[in-house]
């Protein structure tokens, strides 16, 4: 690991400022991440900003939704009986990923900001577009299955490998950024995350100095939650696809549904053609059937990443089945 | 004096044989247990010597000769000492059992990651930023990487024909030609390889991370040109091996010979991606199996062809064809096995070389038979099961495979089962059971062990075999404490140091049957010697509760030994036996699976195994052994698979978030019964090797179980959901 400074900043201002006056600086949560990375060699900040200890980590009610601090651990949140209670969803989501001991550190902005699986972006032996722009993608032609299969672009496939964070952009969660001049932003999931294109080392609409102080979660728009995820082991593995559905059901229709994916997209996928498609549509298999189609009509695939066209069709079609029973 | 003893047949020369009432074959922990779980026992990157160093290696980034570009940047680095680009470094770890220096040499990689370089500096962040920093250029070479590439080693390649192959299976009235891979797997221990090395200036003292210490010593010592006495190697606690620690690896011989250059103790501890691709993997395999049978399910003939790969140099081959040989009788037989050499990172032993992927295939296809030919898989098994060895027409040394068929039939509850796939549902889940048969060839090697009696009644037993966790500690104790007539709490074992007697070491299962039969004999010199101070024949002594009694002689120990000790030093060699007799452990698995048929994933529901392997010396430990095996299968069948990149053949997954053992979340109740009996050809404990039989067969028993539940036939393990689900699709 690379030499770094440390600072350990007493308010979400003072971190800001200091994020934003060194160029090449990270912000340390749970470090569950970024400490990894920074032993590969995968990335160097000079100076990293403790965020661990800004009083962020509380859970507070807002109106009829939680503000979730950013430094909440993974652990607390999915425990939190409120969250228990209305957004199931998310603790199903949390509870599903990584271990009991990586759920005790991991922090909510941490969890929305870790990098990519990608082996190659791991490995600083192989070129990748990603860790180092215009280097080339070694997954395209490599050893590609846990990559994307939306929103990629010629220049990166990686996926968002988060749980929790499809869990979230199903529930229309909203990230809460401070910045340097001590203003205040709110950006939806599908505005926080950037698509690759041809900058896939910019993955977030952060810049320089921003911190995440907290997701907003507003009342949930549907008391049908269910998150189904799919892997290679029964525990400890990063989804192959899930799948997080919220959905309310009147007279036999379904009134509204919010469904999102992860193991498949470039960030947390949702696609609202689909959840229109089911919008005042009795339960089918056909609707089932036709809302997977919609999908996955756009995938791109390879041969290692084939496999998720049938698979998240198949987990959808099960979870609107339980959704809607 | 040396007890020696080497077996040649069943016969009794005279030797105690357990009784069966002592602590032999007791259910007790593992005595290393408590100092493990507080800390107490140290592994070797956790010596500390006063001045010590920190070295880290560095990798390869492509294939072909390479070149360190900035070595003297780095080397001023405050803080660093030197930066080694030595000819003695080692390409990978050495073969187990090789006793000699594996292929050295840093100007060409001839896999990508391997150690061309090392970092020593006077702490472990700067050797580690130092290393990061470290520039290494390989040109790239066009070197196959892919075993569809590699060219066949006409010195590999193996032939063994029975009879006329291709007339028996063109006639038989059932037929099954199926190809089966299996992928490039590695051991994964929780202890990454590490080493400890100190140089007094003469004298090398090597803590390392090794499995089998008498040879790691000899191979140390030929890495570095020093005399075998010059060495010392000590490991008494290892934190799992599986193979990968057999010979002496990467970081054993970069920490020597820095310490030797700079004069100071260097500790190298391998990074986990370090792990992964330096040391021995197992080969992935292709497999052709054809079976052929009559309307009664009797195989006519058995063909199983395999290809396995290694690199270049590397005399290693894994042993696929091992079980095949001896577990079926069949008339025509035609057993053929090659092996390309193609430039990924060194294969070696994984747990049981051979059978692990060899009986798993096998014991699928024969599924596969059971159902062309209508026969239950357990039925058509016991109906194929030889009398002698087919093909050398040698007698079994025991044959309990029949016994572990049906007594594993009865526990499990396989009667009833439906003939036909997709039968059971529950919700979603495919509900099915399968079973197998294990088979494991049974090795035995040169062992010794001194054996103390002390004046005040205790016993001390001393080897260098090593104690990987499987319970050598233990055993030893017990097998001293029947012999002597004592409590295991009045002996003290000391093991993994190359200046006590050579043991075994572990691996091939040898090392609680060959290095405790030592103790065994080392005991029996002492029962000799006692006998004779009583003026009793050996047979007529015996030792229990601390007395030694002949006739109506009985003495408390402590008189008998005056205030002296008394040594017995035992020696084991294989004998005659081996070639007399096939002998080899037995037993049957059978697996309860669900899959979903939403998603292809599997869930192993319950697994039963029973197993015959001779006298069973700690009903825990070998219960231990054989589950930890089932688990390994389950490894193999579902989860486990090192993927190498196409291009240039280096590990893509390699750290343990991504390559996959199973979790506790995997692995369902396993129950496990052991059909205990000693083995007369295995020498006077009649104990035989359990560490490896429990991965002989087990994954197939799930695989079997996935075909009987969904219907689906995975012949490319493992069964990962995607390709359960292209099956169901
Ligand atoms: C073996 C393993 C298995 C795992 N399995 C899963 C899984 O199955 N599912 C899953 O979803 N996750 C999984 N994870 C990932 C885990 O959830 C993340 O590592 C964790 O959530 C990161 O949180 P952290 O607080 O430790 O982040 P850190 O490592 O501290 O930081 C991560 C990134 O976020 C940035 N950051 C942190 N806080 C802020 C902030 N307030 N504002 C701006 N930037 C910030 C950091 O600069 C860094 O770039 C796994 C991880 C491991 C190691
Ligand atoms: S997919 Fe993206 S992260 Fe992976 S190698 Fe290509 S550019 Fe890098």
């Amino acid at each position: 690991m690379m030499p770094f400074d440390y600072h350990r900043p007493d308010s979400a201002a003072a971190a800001c400022e200091r994020g934003h006056g060194a160029p090449n600086s990270a912000f340390i949560a749970g470090g569950t991440n970024l400490l990894d990375l920074m032993k590969l060699g995968v990335m160097t900040p000079e100076t990293v900003i403790d965020v661990s200890r800004l009083g962020l980590d509380g859970i507070e009610e807002q109106g009829e939704g939680l503000s979730i601090g950013a430094t909440v651990p993974n652990a607390d949140l999915a425990d939190d009986p409120r969250v228990r209670a209305r957004w199931p969803l998310l603790s199903r989501a949390l509870l599903s990923g990584a271990s009991g001991q990586l759920r005790n550190m991991a922090t909510t902005a941490g969890n929305l900001l870790q990098r990519t699986r990608c082996p190659y972006f791991q490995d600083t032996d192989t070129p990748c577009n990603k860790r180092e722009p215009g280097s080339g993608c070694s997954a395209l032609g490599g050893e590609m299955r846990n990559h994307a299969i939306f929103g990629t672009s010629e220049h990166c496939v990686a996926l968002h490998p988060s749980d929790m964070a499809v869990a979230m952009r199903a529930l229309d969660a909203e990230v809460e950024i401070c910045d340097p001049d001590g203003k205040t932003r709110c950006l939806d999931l599908d505005q926080f995350y950037r698509e690759p294109g041809d900058t896939p080392h910019i993955e977030t609409r952060l810049d320089p100095g921003d911190l995440v102080t907290a997701v907003r979660l507003p009342a949930p728009r549907g008391d049908r939650q269910v998150y189904r995820k799919v892997r290679d082991r029964a525990s400890y593995a990063f989804a192959l696809v899930s799948v997080a559905a919220v959905l309310r059901m009147q007279d036999g229709k379904i009134e509204s549904a919010a469904l999102a994916f992860g193991g498949v997209g470039t960030k947390p996928w949702r696609d609202l053609e689909v959840d229109l498609l089911l919008q005042g549509e009795r339960p089918s298999d056909a609707l089932f059937d036709k809302a997977g189609e919609t999908l996955t009509q756009g995938a791109e695939t390879h041969e290692g990443t084939a496999f998720k066209v049938p698979l998240v069709k198949r987990v959808l079609k099960a979870v609107l089945t339980e959704a809607t029973q | 004096m040396t007890l020696e003893h080497q077996i040649d047949g069943p016969e009794d020369e005279g030797f105690a044989r357990p009784d069966g009432n002592g602590p032999l074959g007791a259910d007790l922990e593992r005595r290393d247990g408590a100092a493990k779980v507080c800390g107490a026992a140290r592994y070797a990157a956790e010596h500390h010597p006063d001045g010590m160093l920190h070295g880290v290696l560095v990798r390869a980034p492509g294939l072909g000769p390479v070149r360190l570009v900035n070595a003297d940047e780095i080397t001023a680095i405050p803080g660093v000492r030197r930066v080694f680009h030595d000819a003695r470094m080692i390409r990978n770890a050495a073969q187990g059992g090789a006793g000699k220096a594996p292929v050295q040499g840093v100007k060409a990689a001839a896999y990508v990651g391997q150690p061309v370089a090392l970092v020593v500096a006077e702490d472990f962040a700067t050797a580690c930023e130092a290393a990061n920093r470290l520039r290494v250029e390989a040109d790239g070479a066009d070197l196959p990487v892919h075993p569809k590439a590699g060219e066949p080693d006409p010195d590999k390649t193996k032939d063994k024909t029975t009879g006329d192959f291709d007339t028996a299976f063109s006639e038989a009235a059932v037929t099954l030609d199926v190809t089966y891979t299996t992928p490039a797997m590695v051991s994964a221990a929780m202890e990454p390889h590490a080493a400890v090395a100190e140089w007094d200036g003469e004298r090398l003292t090597l803590h390392g991370a090794l499995q089998m210490l008498r040879d790691n010593k000899a191979e140390l010592a030929d890495c570095l040109g020093l005399a075998e006495d010059k060495v010392r190697v000590l490991s008494p606690f290892i934190g799992g091996g599986f193979g990968s620690k057999l010979g002496i690896s990467a970081d054993c011989v970069a920490a020597a010979l820095a310490a030797m250059e700079l004069g100071c103790p260097v500790r190298v501890v391998q990074s986990r991606r370090q792990v992964f691709e330096v040391n021995t993997r197992r080969t992935e395999t292709s497999q052709r199996i054809r079976l052929a049978a009559d309307r009664d399910g009797r195989l006519t003939a058995i063909g199983h062809s395999a290809r396995v790969s290694n690199l270049p140099d590397e005399s290693f081959s894994e042993p696929v064809l091992q079980g095949t040989a001896f577990t079926y009788a069949a008339p025509n037989r035609l057993l053929h096995s090659e092996l390309v050499r193609i430039h990924r990172p060194a294969a070696g032993s994984v747990r049981a070389p051979g059978e692990a992927v060899g009986v798993t295939t096998f014991e699928a296809a024969m599924d596969e038979l059971a159902n062309e030919a209508g026969i239950d898989p357990v039925e058509l098994r016991l109906r194929n099961l030889p009398e002698v060895e087919p093909g050398s027409g040698r007698p079994f040394s025991s044959h309990r495979l029949a016994e572990c068929l049906t007594e594993g039939r009865d526990r499990f509850g396989w009667d009833g089962r439906s003939p036909e796939p997709r039968q059971r549902r529950e919700g979603e889940w495919w509900i099915g059971t399968g079973m197998a048969a294990a088979v494991r060839v049974n090795m035995v090697s040169d062992a010794e062990a001194r054996v103390t009696l002390t004046p005040d009644g205790r016993a001390l037993v001393e080897s260098d075999m090593t104690d990987i966790g499987t319970g050598s500690y233990t055993i030893f104790g017990q097998i001293a404490a029947e012999a002597l007539g004592l409590s295991p709490d009045d002996i003290d074992v000391v093991l993994g140091d190359t200046d006590l007697p050579p043991g075994s070491g572990s691996g091939g299962s040898v090392g609680a049957a060959s290095t405790g039969t030592a103790v065994w004999l080392a005991c029996e010199e002492i029962r000799r010697a006692i006998a004779g101070r009583m003026e009793c024949a050996p047979g007529n002594l015996t030792m229990a509760e601390g007395h030694a009694t002949c006739g109506n002689d009985r003495r408390v120990l402590q008189d008998v030994l005056s205030g002296q000790p008394l040594k017995g030093h035992g020696k084991l060699a294989p004998g005659a036996a081996m070639k007399k007799v096939r002998q080899a452990t037995w037993g049957a698995v059978f697996a309860e699976v669900a899959v979903s048929d939403v998603t292809g994933e599997t869930r192993v529901r319950r697994m039963q195994g029973t197993f015959a392997a001779g006298r069973i010396l700690n009903q825990r430990t070998a219960r231990s052994q054989a589950q930890g095996g089932m688990a390994w299968g389950l490894g193999l069948a579902l989860t486990e698979a090192l993927v190498h990149d196409r291009r240039d053949g280096h590990a893509v997954n390699r750290d343990l978030a991504e390559y996959h053992v199973p979790v506790n979340a995997d692995v369902p109740h396993l129950d496990v019964r052991l059909l205990d009996e000693p083995d007369d050809w295995a020498g006077p404990l009649g104990a035989k090797g359990i560490g490896e039989l429990g991965i002989c067969g087990s994954g197939s028993a799930i695989l079997n179980a996935i075909h009987h539940a969904c219907g689906v036939r995975i012949r490319d393990l493992p069964a990962t959901p995607d390709r359960v689900l292209a099956g169901l699709a």
